[in-house]
């Protein structure tokens, strides 16, 4: 990842949040199982440039914030079978994450 | 497994799918496999900047799903690396495939087996 200037932050540890649910053209980072899902902002990483621009060679500016957000496994399987306080992190771009009242 | 028509999911992206169980054995990598991650450290370094670790896996990405999943991890490096060098303009499909076709004849000439088919484009 390429680090980029940091900028403000949409989102801070313990947001609610949920993953856009929308179709992606070329390349993105953020995996199908996880679109449409409810989860909590664990942590900010920092601001980098954005992947799917420099897939294309192009600049990736300005950068986006990447969060490392906490989504329990019950709400991504349908038929989650194990304990119930299981969870699974993942690093998710601000530009993919909306705001969950 | 079909991932196309389901709202654009991308052939790469097969979390949660049934694929069956993983093999995760060790095995021993294949000189060509060395080279083919040589050439993409060398060919993103700060010196070169030909590609990127976002355009190789785009172009990995754009695989059709039946390539994808019938290709071995770094057939689809070595493919993703030869087809951005030619998107990039530092060689062309044309050089490549002589190059290809020069190295074939070569090692049928020394009575070597060479491979049957190339990986599409």
């Amino acid at each position: 990842m390429v680090k980029a200037e940091t900028s403000r932050c949409r989102f801070a540890p313990g947001h609610k949040v949920r993953v856009a649910s929308r179709p992606a053209v070329g390349h993105c980072r953020t995996p199908w199982y996880l679109r449409g899902k409810a989860g909590v902002v664990a942590e900010i990483h920092g601001t980098f440039r954005n992947p799917e621009q420099l897939a294309y060679h192009k600049p990736g500016l300005p950068g986006q914030v990447l969060y490392k957000v906490r989504f329990a496994q019950a709400e991504i399987w349908a038929r989650y079978e194990g304990h119930a306080g299981d969870h699974l992190e993942a690093d998710i771009y601000e530009h993919w994450l909306e705001p969950l009242k | 497994m079909l991932r196309r028509g389901a709202g654009g999911r991308a052939s790469h992206d097969v979390g949660g799918l049934e694929f069956g169980p993983i093999d995760r054995h060790e095995h021993d990598l294949a000189l060509w496999e060395k080279r083919t991650d040589a050439m993409l450290i060398l060919l993103r370094d700060n010196k070169r900047r030909v590609l990127s670790v976002d355009a190789h896996r785009r172009m990995i990405e754009s695989y059709g799903e039946q390539e994808y999943d019938r290709t071995t991890y770094y057939e689809k490096w070595i493919r993703a690396v030869r087809n951005l060098l030619v998107e990039q303009e530092v060689l062309t499909r044309e050089e490549i495939e002589a190059r290809m076709a020069e190295v074939r004849a070569r090692h049928q000439k020394a009575g070597r087996k060479a491979a049957k088919e190339t990986i599409p484009w």
